[in-house]
């Protein structure tokens, strides 16, 4: 089948099978690898991407579902050149290590901040539970989400 | 990498839209409402649907709102619409306790109200809330509508009364004035299943139990309910003895199974706190208390 959807910004058509898992469609029919993929029980998280603006698990939806919808990868986060504060954020608190969770966690972590600008470390813990990271042990994941709350990028409309 | 089988995929317009592909395409078609459970099961080829019918896009399914002295939640509802709404909240703070330890937020974001019912998983958390609340399910197909008691919906595990062909579109749950409400769960992590969970609503009038619900997921609790526990209850004081002994009735009807989640003595004795507590705070919260 033909499915067309907005990637980041753009609109792109791809053929798929009715059964090919959003994740699969966006790392291998259209070629943006930023997005992980790391388990096959809706656990992990690293394929968090948003739909419509809103963080979904990628890998428990299927492309078909995305039709004619607006997805946002981790590529979409920088603007013009300019990382997003979420990934300097990651840069700044060391908030990775081997970099497999970190395309979920960013993806989350500007959702939390974008609805949220001032989150607690309860609620960024809270709002990142869905996902696993086994290097960090989530305190810079936590920190970095911090960086960004506090250096909100100069375009960015303060809630 | 577990792929599901091949299927083919349609996306409804509406709930008659919706019932006609059902119709058509008979017993080889499944609905598609979050995903959330269906997909981990087409991947695992538990389930193998030859057509899924999409209701994402029903607007008519996914609203909050009251009528009469109900208060109605469409099928397409979303947990984290349950965990945000104000009239539910005001009603009975039980949901958002419930929706805060169903899932993670992200899972929130696609699961639905409908295919929580649907699924009919044993350790679903708001099926046994819905139990708990005694609220009702409406069930349509082509010829029209009907109403079933939640606690007669479910037959057991993964088996509902939705036939092939019909579509959940609704559940009904009463108000209660006054009433009090707690969840209370017991998960090995963040994000799990039920180890054991359970949701009470009581109403209190001069000290006396005027009315109460008690719902268990994960323990093997017929229908999710606890209906001698609450005969034991209605009508004696809401002292800490009686909500004890109602806990305790509670726990001996439950039936859990040993599993990786932990052996059944401790699911049972996990059946029996649970309650209780729930049950003290849903006393403590009822305003004739
Ligand atoms: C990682 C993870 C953790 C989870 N943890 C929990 C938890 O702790 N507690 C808990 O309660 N749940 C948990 N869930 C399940 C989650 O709540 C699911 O979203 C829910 O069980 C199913 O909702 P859905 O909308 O995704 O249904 P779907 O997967 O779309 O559908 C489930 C079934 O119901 C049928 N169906 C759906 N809607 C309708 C309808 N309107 N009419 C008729 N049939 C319908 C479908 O055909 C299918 O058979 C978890 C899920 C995941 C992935
Ligand atoms: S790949 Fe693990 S949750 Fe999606
Ligand atoms: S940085 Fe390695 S999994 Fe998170």
């Amino acid at each position: 089948m033909q499915v067309t959807m907005t990637i980041n910004g753009e609109s792109v058509t791809k053929e798929c099978e009715p059964r090919t898992l959003l994740v699969h469609f966006i790392r291998d029919n259209v070629g943006l690898r930023g997005t992980h993929w790391g388990c096959d029980t809706s656990n992990c998280g690293t394929c968090v991407l948003w739909v419509d603006g809103e963080p979904v698990k990628s890998c428990t939806m299927f492309a078909a579902m995305a039709d004619g919808r607006e997805v946002t990868t981790v590529e979409g986060l920088e603007k013009n050149g300019q990382l997003d504060p979420i990934q300097q954020g990651f840069i700044e608190c060391h908030g990775l290590q081997c970099g497999f969770c970190t395309p979920g966690m960013m993806m989350t972590g500007r959702w939390i901040l974008d609805n949220n600008p001032h989150p607690s470390e309860e609620e960024i813990r809270e709002g990142i539970s869905g996902q696993l990271c086994r290097c960090t042990g989530y305190k810079n994941i936590v920190s970095a989400i911090q960086w960004a709350a506090d250096h909100p990028a100069e375009n960015e409309v303060k809630a | 990498m577990q792929t599901p089988a091949p299927t083919d995929y349609v996306r409804a317009t509406s709930v008659d839209d919706a019932l006609a592909q059902l119709q058509k395409y008979g017993d080889e078609a499944r609905i598609m409402a979050g995903g959330h459970s269906l997909i981990p099961m087409m991947r695992l080829r538990l389930a193998r649907p030859e057509m899924l019918v999409d209701i994402n896009d029903l607007d008519e399914l996914k609203h909050i709102k009251i009528e009469g002295n109900e208060i109605v939640i469409g099928a397409m509802v979303r947990h984290r619409e349950v965990l945000d709404s104000p009239i539910l909240f005001e009603h009975y703070a039980a949901f958002r306790e419930c929706e805060k330890v169903i899932a993670d937020p992200v899972v929130r974001n696609r699961g639905t109200v409908g295919g929580s019912f649907c699924q009919a998983d044993p350790a679903e958390d708001l099926s046994a809330l819905g139990s708990a609340l005694r609220g009702t399910v409406v069930i349509r197909n082509a010829q029209g509508s009907r109403t079933v008691p939640m606690r007669e919906f479910h037959y057991g595990p993964y088996t509902t009364q939705v036939e092939d062909g019909e579509i959940l579109t609704e559940i009904r749950i009463p108000i209660r004035p006054g009433a009090g409400s707690a969840y209370e769960k017991v998960e090995r992590r963040i994000g799990d299943w039920a180890v054991a969970s359970v949701g009470t609503f009581v109403v209190v009038k001069n000290g006396v139990v005027e009315d109460c619900g008690i719902g268990l997921a994960a323990v093997g609790a017929p229908h999710y309910s606890a209906p001698e526990a609450e005969a034991f209850l209605i009508g004696k004081e809401a002292t800490e003895e009686n909500l004890a002994q109602a806990a305790a009735i509670a726990a001996d009807h439950c039936d859990p199974a040993s599993d990786q989640r932990g052996p059944a003595d401790y699911k049972k004795h996990l059946a029996k706190e649970l309650t209780l507590r729930a049950l003290r705070r849903s006393v403590q919260s009822s305003q004739g208390a």
